[in-house]
Formats: structure tokens, C-alpha cells, sequence
């Protein structure tokens, strides 16, 4: 009987543990605390156009103790990329939302790569079929000229043979 | 006939993906078109100028066509940027020349957040309204991509001088006086 219950608690313990493994986000149930460097890759210095990780401008500067106030709040990482789009703008987010003209930084590269793939799909066979009858023609089983051809190519060159 | 129909799609393709690009290029491009109304010696409105900003500190929102009928300077400026607060003094003298006499300056913040433009403002004594421009499209359609920038409005709201740097010497006395009826 102990012994049963014993083995029932640890595959209990092993599932958990498993369990927390594999889903993490479930196992623990408070948000991870925002660091300024997880931010800064994905924020921009608005003034500079460049992500605010690289950028050395005043604003930069003036950007990263604003999000180090936030951090230091314990707002979340979504908390403080709202602050930073109502004092900075929408142009503060590394990837801009998806609507309007930025929809097309999203729409366009998968589109590109799919009317490539098509484009593709059409012309690889073709061209393979163009390979093939290509190199058909030249197998030397074939014959390249009719035997009148032949015959006369035979007449012409036995005048030079002396 | 099918024979050009893959190359012409290919054409048609890289010539929508060369005018999105051109698009894109232009939109993000500098408009200059008060300066270059000003160089022709006219006095342009300035765009957008009834658009509505919240004002810094308050719950309210006004825009700069709410001032018109005053002489209006309009002020971009930020708090991280050292030459605004160099200029501030030059500004905060002349608001006390223009509240005085039927005008205003208007300071706007550009890619600044609010608790350091309000700090700025405590710190550069300044009673003027300042106004938040937090997606900058008022001030892109005026051409600013930088700060300082000083626009100076008639009490018609129509651009008359403008200064894309840090105010010096005396010239904002020297543009405004005029417009307020004073020697100059």
C-alpha cells in the first residue's frame, strides 16, 4: 500500500516537474520582470532611427532612464512599450503595428517569397522539359540529317578527298 | 503571345515594388515648403495648425489656431536637447514683451516624454502653453526634423519668419516687434 503511494507521489512530482519544463509560462503565474536590455532590442531611439540598444544620442540616453523609472516601477515589458508609444509616438516600436501603409513591411516579404515560389513552380518543369529535348537532339542515335542530306554532303566532300 | 506573360508579370511585379519604394522614400522625405514660400516672400499658413494637441500638464487639448488673432511664436523644442534650454531665457524674455501685447509664444515638445518636458519646463521658468506633438505630424508637416525650431505667426496665423536652429542675438525681438506695433 505504502508502496503504491509512494510511487503515486513521485509520478505526481515528475509530472509537475515535467510540466513546468514544458510550459513555463503556465508554471509560473507572475510576469517576468522587464529588463532594459530585452526593451532596448526592441524599441527605437526616435530621434536617431536606430534601435535604441545602439543608439548614443541625448534622447536615447533621455529614453533609456525613462524606461530604467518604469523598470524600476515594476511595470511589465507591455506596460512600459505603452508608455513609451504615448510619450514617443508609435514610431518608438521596433516593428510597426500592422495596419495602414506598415501593413506592407508584413503583407510584401511572405508575398514576395510566394509568388517566387510559384513563379518557380511554373518555369523549373519547363525549363527542365527544355533541358531534356535539348539534350535529346544531340544523341548521337539520332540521326542530325536526312540521308539525301547525306548523300549529298558525301558527294560534296569526295571532290576534296583527291 | 504566352510567352511574355511570366516576364511581363515579373515587369509588373518589380515596377509596384519600385513605386512602393519611391512612396515610402517620399513620405519619409523633409517637407520644405514654408521655406520655400518664405524665400518667394509669402507668407504661407502654417499646416495642420487647427490640429489639436494636449496640452502639457493638463487634461485639456488646444492647437495653434486657438491663438489666432495674436502674435504667435511657435517654440519645438525638447528636454534632453541642450540647445533648447540654452535658448530659453531668450524666449521666456519674450513672452513677457508679447503677453503684454495681444500675443503669445507656443512651445511644442518633439520625442520628449511628459514628466521630463514638465520638469524642463519648472526648470526654464516657462508660462507659456506647451503643447505634446506625441506623433510629431503636426510638426513633420512643418518640416522640423530637428530641435530647436522657431516659427513666427501674424495675428493672422500666416508664417513670417522662421529660424531652424537656436535662437541668438536678438533677432526673435527684431521679428516680433513689428508684428506687435513697436520700434523694432
Amino acid at each position: 500500500m505504502n508502496v503504491g503511494r509512494t510511487r503515486a507521489m513521485s509520478a505526481l512530482a515528475l509530472g509537475a516537474l515535467l510540466a513546468s519544463t514544458i510550459f513555463p509560462g503556465v508554471a509560473t503565474a507572475a510576469p517576468a520582470r522587464a529588463s532594459l536590455m530585452d526593451i532596448e532590442n526592441n524599441v527605437m531611439c526616435v530621434v536617431c532611427d536606430e534601435p535604441l540598444s545602439v543608439a548614443q544620442s541625448p534622447q536615447a540616453y533621455q529614453e533609456r532612464d525613462f524606461i530604467r523609472g518604469l523598470i524600476a516601477k515594476g511595470e511589465t515589458k507591455a506596460q512600459i512599450e505603452r508608455a513609451l508609444v504615448a510619450n514617443y509616438g508609435i514610431a518608438v516600436l521596433g516593428k510597426p503595428p500592422a495596419h495602414g501603409f506598415n501593413l506592407t513591411v508584413y503583407i510584401l516579404p511572405p508575398a514576395i517569397v510566394a509568388a517566387g515560389i510559384v513563379l518557380l513552380a511554373f518555369t523549373l518543369p519547363r525549363w527542365r522539359r527544355r533541358v531534356r529535348a535539348g539534350a535529346a537532339d544531340e544523341d548521337p542515335e539520332q540521326p542530325k540529317i536526312s540521308p539525301a542530306e547525306q548523300h549529298r554532303l558525301d558527294e560534296e566532300l569526295s571532290h576534296f578527298a583527291g | 503571345m504566352r510567352r511574355f506573360l511570366i516576364p511581363g508579370i515579373v515587369v509588373a511585379v518589380a515596377v509596384a515594388l519600385l513605386a512602393l519604394l519611391a512612396f515610402g522614400i517620399n513620405s519619409q522625405g523633409i517637407n520644405s515648403s514654408i521655406d520655400n514660400a518664405l524665400a518667394r516672400g509669402i507668407h504661407p499658413a502654417l499646416p495642420n495648425s487647427s490640429l489639436s494637441l494636449p496640452v502639457l500638464g493638463s487634461s485639456r487639448s488646444e492647437s495653434v489656431a486657438d491663438f489666432r488673432g495674436k502674435v504667435v511664436v511657435v517654440n519645438v523644442f525638447a528636454s534632453w536637447c541642450p540647445p533648447c534650454a540654452a535658448e530659453a531665457p531668450i524666449l521666456t524674455q519674450e513672452q513677457r514683451t508679447l503677453a503684454g501685447h495681444g500675443g503669445t509664444i507656443v512651445g511644442i515638445t518633439y520625442e520628449d516624454n511628459a514628466s521630463a518636458s514638465e520638469l524642463f519646463v519648472r526648470q526654464q521658468h516657462i508660462t507659456y502653453p506647451v503643447l505634446r506633438d506625441v506623433n510629431t505630424n503636426l510638426v513633420n508637416s512643418w518640416g522640423v526634423d530637428g530641435v530647436p525650431e522657431t516659427f513666427v505667426l501674424n495675428r493672422q496665423g500666416k508664417v513670417v519668419a522662421l529660424d531652424r536652429k537656436q535662437l541668438g542675438g536678438s533677432w526673435l525681438a527684431q521679428t516680433v516687434a513689428p508684428l506687435l506695433g513697436l520700434p523694432s
